[in-house]
């Protein structure tokens, strides 16, 4: 029994140390603390609020996040008319109208976050030929996640080691595989000045922008974990009480 | 010994019968909540039920003519009335309604009908839109499939239709323009 | 026939149609050897995670789209809108990991105690095929989502066939329904991907049909000498694989519920792009030990062989293996390369998932040949020159006379496998 328990134990471990070695491909992330980690993990909605503020108003200038709609910005905290003020501020193309024409109009709860680019070429084009990918997957789109994501914001230096080729264009960073990329650092002191009234330090901001993407990424965490909590005790007392009756039943075979 | 094996039975009978239901009554209700999700996910998702209201300008519409808008996936009927039709929907008898409802409950401004353009029978979309269409024996609105009559309120006169062509909840934004939902 | 039941209802029917006769006689009194171990649980939970595989897929593709321009998103429209959307597809993914892990372990049960032996021949093949229409299955039913991962790996894997000679090309370009992965060969994967679960369950009820006809092996590999050996399957064996349904569920569901993404690839939460390759192609886990037989040799056409070969040598297996014990309880040296022979499987995985360079392409190789040396050297030798133990007169000897084995075979049986 035992020797099936430690090539059990080896199987795990193999695969786990397979993905792991796979994961990193790049430099090592450090790990960070989350709210949203453990088995009763919640969003911290200051933190979701603030990560908000930093998207729309720094993020969103180059990155989109198409699956996500101004309805979903109820979820972190805003009351219905906020959200609706929220989203009146965005004007977007509908139509066609009677007259066959598009037009636009205020962003209603129902229309999808205002992406800043038409398209990929678009975006291109004004990025020299960079694509800033979209934000609405990123938390789970790269190995590391969460933590990749903080490291590569925070990540950034002014100038590279020595012996560094850094090209044209590009900026340093510790976090991004091949340390080369063309996105600049986003976040300084002060950068915005949170609604709140929380300082905004570079780690302040940091936490709070991965906060947001996170959730934009996993909007059904609490509802998941909660759930589970429900479930695993259900299944705890129901599978207790099968082995219960189980044993009492085969009581008397030998 | 062996041959014991074969039959379950002895003295802790009643607390393994006692264990049994318990454990089958708890498994049951498990089973049937598990299967909760499963169904609701069949309902309207957020996206589905997060439809944004419809908004239509009326200042095209001209006294007799009619448009049908979608809402919800379903056609909604507004008509320009005119004063004859006015009139006629709101002389009528209640004894003479399948499905009694006074015009004036009916309608926001007494020239606008706005109302789902779904027959209450079976779910059709009646005719009676158009200039050219029937209108049926009442002048309002006539089903194709199953032949029910609907006046120029859009109430059931004759026919299988159990009730009135539902008018949905709407609101006027300004003096002509409408958002309904 | 029907004269047992006396419930008027029941007997009404089973007159007509004998439904309670057929689930009485293969769900009630089959009998079951009692000395089986929970090892034996595995069969039975296979057949529940195809339920519950399923039951998810079909409410999920009520809300899929297979289309390339709108699968990526309808998957996320069910990850974030429909109710519970979340958690159907979280069972869905999870579930095929699942799957794989119960199945590999009932085979490698099947492996150790020699249930592939006349005459359980037929019993195997089944199962065999059980596998390989999971295989498909799973491949397919992982390109549905249009992820990165989804596209490169139907890229990859339907390149294979081109290294057939001469038609290798014009099957592939069969098989895609055009010049590249697209839109017609997503369509076809998720209507084959609907189709062949129920492929499955026919054939999980033919492996059924086929293993009450030769009843279960047990852990001594040796027949049932009369009704003292045996257990009527319900209640003893209901309760007992009910219980492991349990145990099996929270093991499901932690992943479910704290770990969704565990199994899965984050370049899979990119949409499909045909003009990048991801850095990293990697099968999911369960196909990680073929994908390294795959790379083990230098030739494309010898690899596709060597890869299906790993799969078509397991159906001879019955007869590669000239022992005439059964259970590797008896066999000293069958059971030491038993376990090494899982070693190598579980290195082939390990390979699988590493890149092709350096150490790892001649560890692959090893492994790979190590696979085969198990089967076509080892066991027809080992059988031929093993000296295996006394086997017990019947399953109950070794209980009445204090035999060869511990006593108590039934009841802790996880201590004696």
């Amino acid at each position: 029994m035992r020797k099936v328990i430690i090539s059990a134990l080896t199987a795990v471990g193999l695969t786990a140390a397979a993905t792991g070695a796979l994961a990193s491909g790049g430099p090592a992330i450090e790990k960070q603390s989350w709210s949203w980690q453990g088995v009763f993990g919640t969003y911290d909605r200051g933190a979701l609020q603030r990560g908000w503020q930093i998207y729309s108003t720094i993020c969103a200038s180059c990155h989109s996040m198409d699956l996500l709609y101004y309805r979903n910005l109820m979820e972190i905290g805003f009351t219905e008319e906020q959200v609706k003020t929220i989203a009146a501020g965005y004007e977007v193309t509908d139509g066609p109208n009677d007259n066959g024409e598009m037009f636009t109009r205020p962003a209603r709860l129902s229309d999808p976050l205002k992406a800043p680019f038409a398209n990929e070429q678009a975006a291109r084009a004004a990025n020299n030929g960079a694509y800033p990918p979209d934000l609405s997957l990123i938390a789970k789109a790269r190995p590391g996640g969460p933590d990749y994501a903080y490291a590569l914001l925070t990540g950034y230096k002014e100038t590279p080691p020595a012996g560094f080729a850094l090209m044209e264009g590009m900026y340093y960073n510790e976090a991004f595989p091949g340390h080369q990329i063309a996105m600049p650092a986003q976040l300084y002191e002060g950068s915005v000045t949170y609604a709140d009234g929380t300082p905004a330090t570079i780690e302040q901001m940091g936490k709070d922008i991965v906060s947001f993407l996170n959730f934009a990424a996993q909007p059904e965490l609490e509802a998941r974990k909660a759930l589970g909590v429900k479930v695993m005790l259900f299944l705890l007392v129901l599978t207790g009480m099968m082995y219960a009756l189980k044993r009492k039943i085969w009581a008397d075979v030998h | 010994m062996a041959e014991a094996a074969t039959h379950a039975a002895g003295q802790g009978e009643t607390r393994r019968d006692f264990l049994l239901y318990a454990t089958t009554a708890v498994g049951t209700v498990g089973t049937a909540l598990a299967l909760w999700p499963f169904v609701h996910s069949m309902n309207p998702a957020a996206d589905v039920l997060a439809l944004s209201s419809t908004e239509v300008d009326l200042a095209p519409i001209a006294e007799g003519q009619s448009v049908t808008v979608t809402w919800r996936g379903k056609p909604v009927f507004i008509r320009h009335r005119t004063k004859e039709e006015i009139e006629k929907a709101r002389s009528v008898q209640d004894s003479a309604l399948p499905d009694p409802q006074k015009d004036e409950d009916r309608v926001k401004k007494p020239e606008w009908l706005v109302m789902i353009g779904v027959c209450t029978h079976l779910g059709c979309v009646p005719l009676g839109q158009k200039a050219s269409d029937p209108k049926g024996e009442f002048e309002g609105w006539f089903c194709p499939c199953h032949g029910s009559h609907y006046d120029t309120s859009g109430r059931i006169r004759k026919g299988p239709a159990p009730t009135n062509l539902p008018v949905p909840e709407y609101a006027f934004l300004t003096d002509t323009t409408i958002k309904i939902g | 026939m029907s004269g047992e039941f006396n419930n008027k209802t029941i007997k009404w029917v089973d007159d007509r149609l004998p439904i309670f006769t057929m689930l009485k006689h293969s769900a009630v009194d089959y009998p079951t050897p009692k000395n089986l171990s929970y090892w034996w649980n595995f069969g039975s939970l296979a057949g529940f995670v195809l339920v519950i595989m399923i039951l998810s897929g079909i409410f999920l593709a009520m809300n899929y789209t297979a289309n390339t321009s709108m699968a990526f998103e309808s998957v996320e429209r069910i990850m974030r809108d429909v109710n519970y959307g979340w958690l159907l597809r979280y069972l869905h993914a999870n579930g095929g990991s699942m799957f794989f892990i119960v199945v590999y372990i009932h085979m490698f049960r099947g492996m150790y105690y020699g249930s592939y032996k006349g005459p359980r021949e037929l019993l195997w093949w089944l199962g065999l095929l059980i596998m390989v229409a999971m295989m498909a299955t799973a491949f397919m039913g992982y390109v549905l989502p249009w992820g990165q991962m989804s596209f490169w790996g139907a890229t990859v894997i339907t390149n294979l066939f081109s290294a057939i000679p001469l038609v290798g090309d014009y099957i592939v370009t069969w098989l895609w329904g055009g010049f590249s992965v697209d839109n017609p060969t997503l369509n076809r994967f998720f209507a084959l991907h609907y189709l062949l679960p129920f492929v499955l369950f026919a054939l999980v009820f033919l492996h059924l049909v086929a293993l009450h006809a030769v009843k279960s092996n047990n852990p001594l590999g040796i027949d049932p000498k009369g009704p003292q050996d045996t257990i009527p399957f319900h209640p003893y064996f209901t309760i007992k694989d009910l219980y492991g349904m349990g145990v099996f569920m929270m093991v499901y569901l932690a992943f479910v519920f704290w770990a969704p993404d565990f199994f899965g690839e984050p370049d899979n939460y990119i949409p499909a792009n045909p003009m990048v390759t991801p850095a990293h192609i990697v099968p999911e886990w369960y196909f990680l030990p073929f994908y390294a037989i795959l790379r083990a040799v230098p030739d494309k056409l010898g690899g596709v062989i060597m890869m299906f070969g790993s799969i078509i040598v397991l159906f001879f297996l019955p007869w590669l293996d000239t022992s005439k014990v059964k259970s590797g309880r008896f066999r000293p040296l069958y059971k030491q390369f038993f376990w090494l022979f899982v070693i190598d499987c579980l290195v082939l995985g390990y390979i699988g998932a590493k890149p092709a360079e350096g150490a790892y392409v001649l560890i692959g190789q090893i492994a790979t040949a190590y696979y085969f040396f198990h089967f076509l050297v080892l066991l027809p030798l080992i059988g031929k020159i093993e000296k295996t133990k006394p086997l017990p007169h019947s399953i109950s000897a070794p209980v009445l006379k204090g035999g060869g084995i511990p006593a108590g075979a039934t009841a802790k049986p996880m201590e004696k496998a």
